[in-house]
């Protein structure tokens, strides 16, 4: 087989000859579409390319994927993902999860894969609901949700996976949804671009178990309002006529109405501040509610620290100069020896 | 007068303190000098679980038992010909254990009515002054006070002082036994480099017990134990822990594959990551990863990408590892599982050993999950049983258990090491992209040898782009597959597969006796030691009886049940309650002896010998 050059490889290219079994109209289909379209253009050779996933519905997705891949088990992608790029730090991996598999069963591992800031980009699907054990509730369920599990209404405090993803010092967080194709493939290309884990929380749509969980955001009525999508150096406005802004007062954030405030006086939204991306994320009020805070869409905040798969070879390396290649005859023999004639 | 010197044949000598008093590193300096005299040996180290457990009491006490000889050296030793003893709780815990007639050396100042209140001796009256102890060879030495003065004029400080007493005790023992302080001496100056007062005190300390011995010669005789006839060769000292972490290293050189060692901190597995993360200079990679599943799920990573994935821990980690072994097995990857038993179930007895982890590898996980299962015997056979847990691993793309258990891990014996061209190379079967499909098609990841193996094709490789997963898979191209027909298929392939790996083990042998006769000892893991050293005794008193130890568990060897067949009794002792007991008689209805001990100490040659009387009686 000739090797296929950078820049000639197409979307079709990565589709596989597998039958995609989600339901009609879910919003995987729109998000592996984008990441088809996305991948050839990242200058990443195909056979470099590994998708690996947890369970969950979402976690079909490397099936789809004509790169390497792996199915893995529930909630283990990132430990997976971990030993994969400590030994092969060259590869491009993403890892596929689901709010169930990344925050409930796979919590552990994925807070320690972001402190660990492996160079990999999460895409986590996030539909608030267990799908495909058929409609139970998730860690990112709203509070009273009723489905299956929970006939009177769930009783968990759900997460904020945003906030939780900067509490465990992600280096790269970014939000975007399935119906915006446009801003889903920017995300995607800033994640990649990023060297880190780069952490992409995507709303997506259930339409079976959970339909229209995100449509406030999503349908064009209501999403101005509803919606804040974020750009460094920009200043913090929404609405559907960007009508809005949000300032600072002190370190409350405060909405104002763009006929009586001026541009100069907003929030600037920049990506390498930590203390007002840990603002940002707790815009988690229900946006709907008069007087809550829309909801942000973007990269909220990015920095760079060394990945760990760097380190580990740079202590090999280490070793290696100090000590010496390593001789197995001399771990063999040991300190000390003697000998019978 | 000088005092005169005996040469008794072999010695066992029992170390015992509180678990702060430093007996495991007097107890290991006194086995390293023997070992480097030439004396065969065997060691077992006894300490409680706490890290400093309450001071003088009998929770505390930390033992360190070594068995020497001019002799073949088989076990710890049955019962002790010595007992140095720190404490009054010491004496307590392991009087029993002293043959009578054997020597007591004790450090008075432990037996001070605090010490006596801690050891719960009611009476308040010191073993030692009361008169119990006549059947004895009483040593008291005020090793404390004694230190002290030593060291008065070095500055240190008084916690530095009484740090050293261990010294004290080690110097009075090797003039005991007529042995040299120059290993001890180099031992003190390698370790504490950078501390030369340190390095000093000790060694004078260490002087001053010696001498004390020979100046005050209140024991009228030492003892000196010849060499051992042991093979021609080279010798070393060494560990289950540091054998197992040894024979890694080596199958990875000698596989030219990178090793990665995903891992949790867990006794007694926790000193095989501490070894290998010494040598990243030959490339190996130590993951402490955040639990025991994202460790061996790390190994898995990074199988899959070419390296050889290495897990380790003990049974309530190898039971958190289940879910993802079974998902190694689906991958048909290569991935070695170290499980190093400890007392269970549950968290059990964390330092203690025992053997009854055998099920669990190697019927430990849900649905039909057949993979290979090795065991080592003895330390140092922790190396060889390693690396052939890592051939097998690699040669057949599947998951390989290695057990060892607490005694092993921590007990030592010479071994005479090999040289690395000695070993033998093996390598992975990497697919390449000459083996990628033709245009349109797609790279079949589940393609067979001869032997259901399929090729390792790793991400990275052009044209070999693939899916894998957990979910059952048709054979060939690896695509989902729900059929019935097909599952069938895939449960009956993956145990012909392993059933394989019969062919690439050696068969088994005789360990020690006749082929055939009336009793067969059947052995596998740390009872060896016990069982040769017992069968050994009942052929030189005339009876029929032969030792075999089983290393490979799952699959057996070809020969295994004809082995079996030849003796009238199979007798099967285990520290379970008897789990090989029951994979023979389900395997083959043979009906098997079962002798079962679950005490976490193991079993005494005599415990063996007892029972194989009793079958012949």
């Amino acid at each position: 087989m000739a090797e296929v050059l950078n820049g000639e490889l197409t979307a079709k290219d990565f589709e596989t000859d597998q039958e995609v079994r989600w339901c009609p109209g879910c919003g995987d289909y729109s998000i592996l579409k984008q990441v088809q379209k996305v991948i050839p253009e990242l200058g990443v050779k195909r056979e470099n390319v590994v998708f690996i996933s947890g369970i969950g519905c979402s976690s079909r997705f490397p099936y789809y994927m004509n790169t390497y891949g792996m199915h893995s088990i529930h909630g283990r992608a990132p430990a997976v993902v971990s030993g994969l790029k400590a030994t092969n730090p060259d590869l491009s991996v993403w890892m596929i999860t689901g709010d169930g598999d990344a925050l409930s069963i796979g919590g552990n591992h994925l807070i320690h894969m972001l402190r660990r800031n492996f160079n990999i980009n999460i895409l986590l699907f996030n539909n608030q609901i267990y799908g495909l054990t058929k409609g139970q509730y998730s860690p990112t369920s709203e509070e009273g949700k009723t489905t299956k599990s929970t006939p009177m209404g769930s009783l968990d405090h759900p997460f904020n996976p945003a906030a939780l993803c900067l509490g465990a010092d992600s280096t790269f967080y970014a939000r975007t949804m399935d119906r915006d194709p446009i801003h889903l493939r920017d995300v995607l290309s800033r994640a990649n671009a990023h060297k880190g884990t780069s952490m992409v929380e995507i709303y997506q749509n259930c339409n079976v178990f959970n339909d229209g969980a995100f449509f406030g955001m999503t349908d064009k009525e209501t999403k101005g309002n509803q919606t804040l999508f974020v750009e460094h150096g920009k200043p913090l406005v929404f609405g559907a006529t960007k009508e809005f802004g949000i300032k600072l007062d002190g370190f409350t954030p405060v909405i104002v109405n763009m006929n009586s405030a001026s541009e100069n006086e907003l929030w600037i939204h920049d990506e390498t501040d930590r203390t007002k991306a840990n603002l940002l994320v707790r815009f988690y009020q229900d946006p709907s509610l008069e007087g809550n805070f829309p909801r942000p869409f973007g990269v909220f905040y990015t920095e760079e620290r060394a990945c760990y798969e760097d380190l580990l070879v740079n202590q090999v390396e280490t070793a290696k100069s100090k000590f010496g290649e390593g001789d197995l005859n001399a771990l063999l023999r040991g300190k000390s020896t003697w000998t019978i004639n | 007068m000088s005092a005169t010197i005996e040469k008794p044949k072999e010695i066992t000598i029992l170390f015992a303190g509180d678990s702060g008093d430093g007996i495991q590193l007097t107890g290991t300096q006194f086995t390293d000098t023997n070992a480097l005299f030439g004396n065969d040996l065997s060691t077992f180290p006894n300490f409680p679980a706490e890290i400093r457990a309450p001071q003088g009491t009998l929770a505390g006490v930390s033992g360190f038992q070594l068995h020497f000889g001019s002799i073949e050296i088989f076990t710890p030793g049955d019962e002790c010909d010595a007992l140095v003893v720190m404490n009054a709780a010491a004496l307590k815990a392991n009087l029993k254990s002293l043959k009578k007639g054997g020597i007591i050396i004790a450090n008075t100042d432990g037996f001070d009515p605090k010490n006596l209140r801690l050891a719960k001796i009611d009476s308040g009256v010191s073993a030692l002054e009361d008169g119990s102890l006549s059947d004895y060879k009483v040593y008291p030495i005020e090793v404390t006070k004694l230190t002290k003065e030593c060291l008065k004029d070095s500055g240190l400080g008084q916690k530095d002082i009484d740090r050293t007493k261990n010294m004290f005790v080690l110097g009075y023992v090797l003039w005991m036994f007529d042995r040299s302080l120059d290993p001890t001496l180099k031992y003190l100056s390698d370790k504490f480099k950078k501390k030369p007062e340190i390095v000093d005190a000790n060694s004078k300390v260490l002087r001053a017990g010696y001498n004390f011995g020979d100046t005050t010669e209140t024991p009228t005789t030492r003892f000196s134990v010849d060499k051992a006839q042991m093979g021609k060769g080279t010798y070393r000292n060494i560990m289950g822990n540091e054998a197992a972490a040894i024979g890694l290293v080596a199958a990875a050189q000698r596989s030219g594959l990178e090793l990665f060692y995903g891992s949790y901190p867990i006794t007694p597995a926790s000193d095989i990551l501490h070894e290998l993360a010494k040598h990243k200079n030959f490339g190996v990679k130590t993951f402490q990863a955040e639990d025991e599943i994202a460790a061996v799920a790390s190994a898995i990573g990074a199988s899959f990408g070419g390296a050889l994935g290495i897990t380790a821990s003990s049974g309530p980690g190898i039971a958190l590892k289940g879910e993802a072994i079974g998902l190694a097995l689906m991958l048909e990857l290569p991935l070695v599982i170290v499980n190093v038993q400890r007392g269970g179930p549950s968290t059990g007895l964390p330092t203690k050993t025992e053997q009854a982890d055998l099920l669990q590898a190697i019927y430990g996980r849900n649905g039909e999950a057949p993979v290979a299962v090795v065991a080592a015997a003895t330390p140092a056979d922790c190396f060889k049983m390693a690396y052939e847990a890592c051939r097998l691993a690699v040669q057949h793309m599947t998951p390989v258990f290695f057990l060892s258990d607490g005694y092993l891990a921590n007990g030592a014996e010479p071994w005479r090491f090999p040289t690395a061209d000695e070993l033998p190379a093996f390598k992975g079967n990497f697919a390449t992209s000459a083996d990628a499909a033709e245009e349109g098609e797609n790279y079949r990841p589940y393609e067979r040898d001869e032997n259901l193996v399929r090729k390792w094709a790793i991400p990275g490789t052009l044209g070999l782009e693939h899916r894998v997963g957990g979910i059952e898979k048709q054979d060939g191209t690896g695509n989902i597959s729900y059929d019935p027909d097909n599952h069938q298929h895939m449960v009956n392939t993956r145990a012909q597969k392993i059933s394989n790996i019969a062919n690439n083990i050696p068969l088994q042998d005789i360990e020690l006796g006749a082929a055939k006769g009336k009793v067969l000892i059947l052995g596998w893991g740390s009872t060896f030691g016990a069982i040769k050293g017992a069968t050994k005794e009942l052929i030189e008193d005339g009876h029929s009886v032969s030792h075999a130890h089983a290393r490979y568990l799952f699959p057996f060897p070809k020969n295994f049940e004809e082995v079996l067949r030849n003796f009238e009794t199979v007798l099967i002792p285990e520290m379970n309650m008897g789990q090989l007991n029951m994979m023979i008689r389900s395997q083959y209805l043979i009906p098997t002896v079962a002798l079962n001990k679950v005490k976490g100490i193991p079993f005494s040659k005599n415990e063996i010998k007892d029972k194989v009387l009793e079958i012949l009686k």
